[in-house]
């Protein structure tokens, strides 16, 4: 495990990381201006996805695989409104630590949500 | 359509549309009745009818700022659904509609919950495992020596 994050910074400042396999997209949105925001935070440790290359940021774990909830509905918004920024928009799984099966469905619960204005598409703009 | 019960009745559709809040009880009965009876007549059955009451919406409808909720549950094909649409879309104080069709969706989280359950009836196998193993190292010294 640690060679991997010896390599992975290494690897970061080539281009080409040796993702163990779950992070192909990072590799392929890393070019040109997006460069060089990204790779500062990386290599500091935030940002790091769970069990994958971890520096000091403790392991997030995803909400529903923890409490077994099987049915995101589009109707309990209180539930919806926790993965939902102040700005209406729709946190990403790297923040909340949501495993993608589960994210998907959030995230499609989210809009029919949107639809039938229990929440709203774009709130206090910021 | 006549023998429509098989495959085409199976399907069950949650239908959640809003009001304008100034709309009356009176009102919101005959317009959910009115709805039942098209659900009838063409062959499906409405499953529940829950009104969610008066909420604030999220976004200004039409010039409105707070609505009633009826959720609708029927059981039908998807002929019914297009005629329940096209008719809130007529209707005058249905401000928004949204239709979801859940039968798969309770097909897989019954499938979970059915694994669950049997998950749960059978957890005596892993503590039996570590007894033989140690018996079985206690006996073959003696038979050795």
């Amino acid at each position: 495990m640690a060679e991997e994050i010896r390599a992975a910074a290494h690897g970061s400042s080539v281009g080409d990381r040796p993702s163990g396999g779950d992070r192909p997209s990072g590799g392929d949105r890393s070019s040109g201006p997006d460069r060089g925001e990204r790779r500062p935070p990386r290599a500091s440790g935030p940002g790091a996805r769970e069990g994958g290359r971890k520096y000091f940021r403790r392991k997030k774990v995803c909400k529903f695989c923890v409490e077994k909830i099987e049915a995101i509905n589009y109707k309990d918004v209180r539930l919806l409104a926790q993965f939902v920024a102040e700005s209406g928009k729709i946190v990403p799984r790297r923040l909340t630590g949501v495993c993608t099966p589960h994210q998907r469905r959030l995230s499609s619960a989210i809009k029919q949500a949107r639809n039938i204005a229990l929440l709203p598409f774009a709130g206090r703009a910021s | 359509m006549a023998d429509g019960d098989g495959e085409k009745m199976n399907r069950t559709y949650e239908l959640m549309f809003i009001v304008r809040p100034d709309m009356i009880e009176e009102e919101q009965d005959k317009l959910i009745s009115t709805l039942e009876t098209a659900v009838t007549s063409s062959g499906g059955n409405v499953k529940s009818v829950e009104k969610m009451g008066k909420r604030r919406l999220a976004y200004t409808v039409r010039r409105f700022h707070d609505g009633i909720y009826v959720l609708l549950t029927v059981e039908g094909g998807g002929g019914l659904i297009h005629e329940l649409e096209r008719r809130l879309r007529v209707t005058e104080p249905v401000i928004k509609f949204i239709t979801v069709r859940i039968d798969e969706e309770q097909k897989r989280l019954d499938k979970i919950k059915a694994i669950r359950d049997a998950r749960r009836k059978t957890p005596p196998a892993p503590p039996a495992t570590p007894a033989p193993p140690a018996e079985a190292g206690g006996e073959t010294p003696a038979v050795t020596a």
